[in-house]
This record gives C-alpha cells, sequence and structure tokens, in this order.
C-alpha cells in the first residue's frame, strides 16, 4: 500500500515539477523577445503616427534596425493596401522609404530605398502593377519623431505608401 | 573674382638652409611655437585709401589678425599677446632688434608692410627666426584690395610650410549644408565660406532638399545631391555663375557623388529596384560606366589620389563595412574588420590613409586606417558624428555632430567640427546657422 501511495506522490512531484519547468522556460522566452506596449523585438507596432489610406488601409509598415526585411505585420497592412489598391485601379502610389538617424547619410539613402522597395516587390505580388507604384528614398531627413531614443527611431525606419494622383 | 588673382613674388634674400626653428606636426603638439606676429605697418595714404574702400580702420593690423588667428587654430602655434612687444610694426620690418622679441620669449616673428598703389593692395612680409637672428622668408604680394583675408591665409601658409615642412591649408574653403528648422522637416542650403569661417555665402534657397556637397580639384565647380522636382539626383553647380545643372539621365535615385581626381568624371551610387550600385560618368563625353554589379548596397565612392582606386561602403557581408578597388572595379577586397559597422571612407590627398565614421556600442566614431585596413586608430567620440573631409595637406579632418534631443524632441543642433589627425587640437567650425556635411576645398592658390 505504501508502495502505491509512494508512487503516486512522486508522480505528483514529477508533474508539479515539470509544469514548475515549464512555466520558467516560458517566461523565460517571452523576456528574450520583449513585447512592450509599442515594440517587438525593435520593430515598431505602435500607432502614433500611423495614418490611413481608408478605413483599416494603414498607410505604414515599421523596420527593425538595419533591416529591410517586411515583418509579419508588415505584409499583413500592406494585403490591406494592395485590396484598397485593386479596388480603385486608377490610383497610382509613391512608396516613400525612411532610416533612423543612427546611421551614416548615404548608406541611410540607400536603406530607404530598400525598405521602399520591398514594400513595393510584396504589392507587386498582390497583382498591382509596378507602372502605379514608384519609390522614393528620404535616408534619415524626414524623421517623423525628433526624439533621441529606440521609440522614437523605431517609428522613423518606415516605409510610407502616399496617394500619387 | 577670387580667381583674377594676381601675384608678384619678389624673393629679397636668398632663404636659409638650416632651420634652428622646426614645429614637428607628426606628434601630438602640446608645446606650440610661441610666435609674434606683428601688425604689418601702413602708411598713412595707404591707411586712408584702404579705410575708404574696404571699410577697415587698419589694415595692416586686420591682415596680421588672420594670420595670427590661422596660427592659433592650427594648434601648433602661440600667437603672443601684442601688447608685450617693444617695437613698432615700421622698425620691425626693416630690421628687427632681436634681444626686444627674444625678451619676450617669441621665437619667430612676423613683420611686414603694407601699400595701396596703382589701386591696388601690395603686401610684402617677413618670417625672421628671433633664436638665430636671421631672415627666414621674404616675400611680396600684389592683388585687388577685396582679397586682402586671402593674403592673410597666403602668409599664414607660407609661414606654415616653412616651419613645418608641410603644406599649409588656410588658403582654402569650405562648402557645407547650412541647416535650419525643426528636425522633422528641416530647410538645408549649400553654403560655401572661407576655412576660417568668413565670406560666408548661400549657393541654393532651400527650396528642395541638398545633401553631401563635394568640390571639383579645381574648386570651381561643386557636385551634390538635389531633391528639385522630389526626385532625388546628383546634380553639378557652377560657383561663380550659380548654373545648375544634373548629372546624366538615370531612371532613378543617384546620390553621394565625388569628383575624380583628374575632373573628368563623377563617381556616385545609383539605387534601383532595391539595390545601389556604383557608377561613373564621363563629364565631357556623358559616357556612364558601371563599377560594381552586387545585390548589396555600395555607396559612398572616394577615389585615391593617384586615380587607381577606389574606397567605398558596402554591406555585402552583411552590415556596412569599407572596401578598396581598382578603379576599373575589379579586385574587391575589404579593408575594415574591427567591432562595429563602418562607413563614409574619404581616401587622403596624402595617399596613405583613409578616414571613416565608425558605429560600435551606440556610439560614433571618427577614424583613420591605412589603405589595406591595417593601423587602425580612432579620433574622437560622440553621440552621433560623421562624414570626416580631409584638409588638402592631410592632416586635419573636418566631419559633423548633431546633439541629442530631449524627451520633448528640443534642444537639437548640428554644427561642423575638426581635429588633427594626431587626435588633438578638436574644435568646434563656428556657422553662421546649423551645419553639416562639409567638404574641404584644395589650395586656392594652385
Amino acid at each position: 500500500m505504501y508502495q502505491g501511495e509512494t508512487m503516486k506522490i512522486n508522480k505528483i512531484f514529477k508533474n508539479g515539477f515539470l509544469i514548475l519547468l515549464a512555466s520558467l522556460v516560458l517566461t523565460a522566452c517571452t523576456t528574450q523577445k520583449k513585447t512592450t506596449g509599442q515594440l517587438q523585438g525593435d520593430v515598431y507596432t505602435g500607432s502614433d503616427s500611423v495614418e490611413y489610406l481608408a478605413s483599416g488601409v494603414a498607410d505604414r509598415v515599421f523596420f527593425a534596425t538595419n533591416e529591410t526585411v517586411l515583418t509579419t505585420p508588415a505584409r499583413e497592412t500592406l494585403r490591406k493596401q494592395a485590396a484598397w489598391l485593386r479596388k480603385n485601379s486608377k490610383l497610382t502610389v509613391v512608396l516613400e522609404g525612411h532610416a533612423d538617424e543612427r546611421g551614416t547619410r548615404e548608406y541611410n539613402l540607400a536603406l530607404g530605398e530598400r525598405r521602399a522597395n520591398s514594400a513595393k516587390d510584396y504589392l507587386m505580388t498582390y497583382g498591382i502593377s509596378s507602372d502605379r507604384i514608384s519609390v522614393l528614398s528620404y535616408g534619415k531627413e524626414r524623421p517623423v519623431d525628433s526624439g533621441s531614443n529606440p521609440l522614437a527611431w523605431s517609428k522613423n525606419r518606415r516605409s510610407v505608401t502616399v496617394k500619387a494622383n | 573674382m577670387l580667381f583674377r588673382y594676381l601675384i608678384i613674388l619678389l624673393i629679397l634674400l636668398p632663404l636659409k638652409a638650416f632651420a634652428l626653428i622646426e614645429v614637428d606636426i607628426t606628434r601630438g603638439n602640446l608645446s606650440p611655437l610661441p610666435v609674434a606676429v606683428s601688425p604689418l605697418s601702413i602708411d598713412e595714404k595707404s591707411k586712408i585709401n584702404f579705410k575708404k574702400i574696404l571699410k577697415k580702420n587698419d589694415l595692416g593690423s586686420e591682415i596680421s589678425s588672420v594670420i595670427e588667428n590661422n596660427l592659433r587654430q592650427s594648434g601648433l602655434f602661440n600667437p603672443l599677446n601684442k601688447n608685450a612687444f617693444l617695437q613698432k610694426p615700421e622698425i620691425a620690418n626693416l630690421k628687427p632688434r632681436f634681444e626686444d622679441w627674444n625678451l619676450i620669449k617669441a621665437q619667430a616673428l612676423i613683420t611686414g608692410k603694407v601699400t595701396f598703389i596703382d589701386e591696388k593692395l601690395r603686401v610684402e612680409f617677413r618670417l625672421w627666426d628671433v633664436l638665430a637672428g636671421k631672415e627666414m622668408i621674404a616675400l611680396a604680394f600684389t592683388t585687388v584690395p577685396s582679397n586682402w583675408r586671402r593674403v592673410g591665409h597666403i602668409i599664414a601658409d607660407k609661414v606654415y610650410e616653412r616651419l613645418t615642412g608641410e603644406n599649409g591649408y588656410f588658403d582654402t574653403r569650405i562648402i557645407y549644408v547650412s541647416e535650419e528648422g525643426p528636425k522633422t522637416n528641416r530647410i538645408k542650403k549649400l553654403a560655401i565660406m572661407d576655412q576660417d569661417g568668413f565670406n560666408n555665402k548661400f549657393l541654393t534657397l532651400g527650396n528642395e532638399l541638398v545633401l553631401t556637397p563635394r568640390f571639383s580639384p579645381t574648386n570651381q565647380m561643386v557636385t551634390y545631391l538635389s531633391y528639385f522636382r522630389n526626385l532625388p539626383r546628383v546634380y553639378l553647380l557652377d560657383i561663380e555663375t550659380g548654373m545648375q545643372e544634373v548629372v546624366g539621365d538615370f531612371p532613378g535615385m543617384t546620390f553621394a557623388p565625388r569628383f575624380s581626381p583628374d575632373g573628368k568624371k563623377i563617381i556616385m551610387s545609383f539605387a534601383k529596384d532595391g539595390n545601389s550600385d556604383i557608377y561613373t560618368m564621363d563629364l565631357e563625353n556623358r559616357v556612364v560606366e558601371r563599377i560594381t554589379n552586387h545585390p548589396s548596397i555600395d555607396t559612398s565612392p572616394s577615389y585615391s589620389p593617384d586615380g587607381k582606386y577606389i574606397t567605398f561602403n558596402s554591406d555585402r557581408s552583411k552590415y556596412q563595412q569599407i572596401y578598396v578597388m581598382k578603379s576599373n572595379g575589379k579586385d574587391v577586397k575589404r579593408i575594415s574588420f574591427g567591432n562595429g559597422l563602418y562607413g563614409t571612407p574619404v581616401w587622403s590627398p596624402r595617399g596613405d590613409l583613409i578616414a571613416f565614421t565608425k558605429l560600435h556600442k551606440g556610439k560614433f566614431y571618427i577614424g583613420v586606417m591605412r589603405a589595406d585596413g591595417t593601423g587602425e586608430r580612432l579620433l574622437t567620440e560622440n553621440f552621433y558624428q560623421e562624414a570626416p573631409s580631409w584638409s588638402p595637406n592631410g592632416r586635419v579632418l573636418i566631419f559633423y555632430r548633431e546633439t541629442k534631443t530631449n524627451s520633448k524632441g528640443e534642444g537639437f543642433s548640428a554644427k561642423l567640427w575638426s581635429i588633427d589627425l594626431t587626435g588633438y587640437n578638436e574644435r568646434m567650425v563656428d556657422t553662421v546657422m546649423d551645419a553639416s556635411d562639409p567638404s574641404w576645398s584644395s589650395l586656392l592658390s594652385n
């Protein structure tokens, strides 16, 4: 009888230990990639400075430092922009690419151009023809937030879709 | 106006071969050479004439101030207080009583004379070795009166050359971007000034964004990036006539332009479909040549002074690094290997070093390395600074810094700074407004 009970207690300890271990590991995972209210990693996820091309269609996507790759939320936004552009087939747009101030001026001009082109390429995969989309880089010349802190910089690393006609 | 400059050199006495006073500019100079710059003597009639034309009370004193400020700003000389001078300018210029100058501890003495003759400005000057009691240089210049500041710069260059053995850098100009307004909407204009901050002139109106201006080798043209009509392209500007023209007919953004050392080509980046490569265009026959062909960002190209090599910035190894290649684009070699990101490489006019900007752990550095990447030396650190440009003698770097803004977005400023290759003599270069993107001319008298 004792043996059976000991085994049950052992099992409870074992399960309890595993649950504790699992919860510790999960919390460790979330602290590695910080999600505060407005940043995921160092990509801006907030709504400050975001404007709308149409109801529910945000006009911009954000990037990580030194990156030109589209994040998942960026692709979501661009899909909505593509849908809106398909509906309004006469519209043309300019994609304006930007960088934050924490880099050299000329490289940032190239980085802004590459970011805007990432967004353009994605819109094209959703059927928007390339002659409806032009690209313009402002490098770090037109920050939307003049702060000198990571949150401000994250808002400035962006590609903005602007109506051209 | 500056280019119809007349010089008549009269070497009145032979130069002595031995230099008892010498200034070493290869090390940090902690004891600048004490030098006495006597006000240049000027007769009453000339004084009155120059006051009428130039509105300056005492041109002899004014020119000696230009000389004095240049020598002091170089960090190598210590111009002594004029109140201690015992000999009057007229007498000192003819035959200094060296004991008088020795008494105040001057090791070198500059004297001279200013005359108004045939509607022109004539300046004689002499450099004396006080300890040896000998004359080292004697020269004279004749030019239009409005060039009086350049005479001061040229004399300072002659003194610098004689005492250091190196070419000077005082008779030069700086082209830069003048900035004003809030950070989110800066107004930028091309501006040009003498290296000591005087004679500032705006070259564009501020209606469109302008960036990164660079001189042609003859200093008569500028190449820069303009957002005229919202189309960022490389342009040429003639400084004297103000005429602007776009460089080539590229179907996309061109930027980061420089002249080749022979002045015949513009080298720049061209961005298309997310890729930036380096191209040249011949200004005479308009032939465009592609120099790099790589999916990475290639930008900030700068020729070696002999035109055989190009250093540039590329992220082909994932992050911004510095590369060197032959001027035909072959033999690309990475030369930056330290910790951090590297950008804005610029080849020294002496050919020995490449200056750069480095970003590491949130701090910006201005540094130099040899053309093979060895000998990396960081000269200064700051919250934000970039884009060094060399003085024509390859001894001083000018760059720009920006300050942090506070939580309200206030407190932003951008200013030009300079530092010697030794890492000493770091100083702000004063400008009328905020400033960025400076580029140094070659010696104007060449």
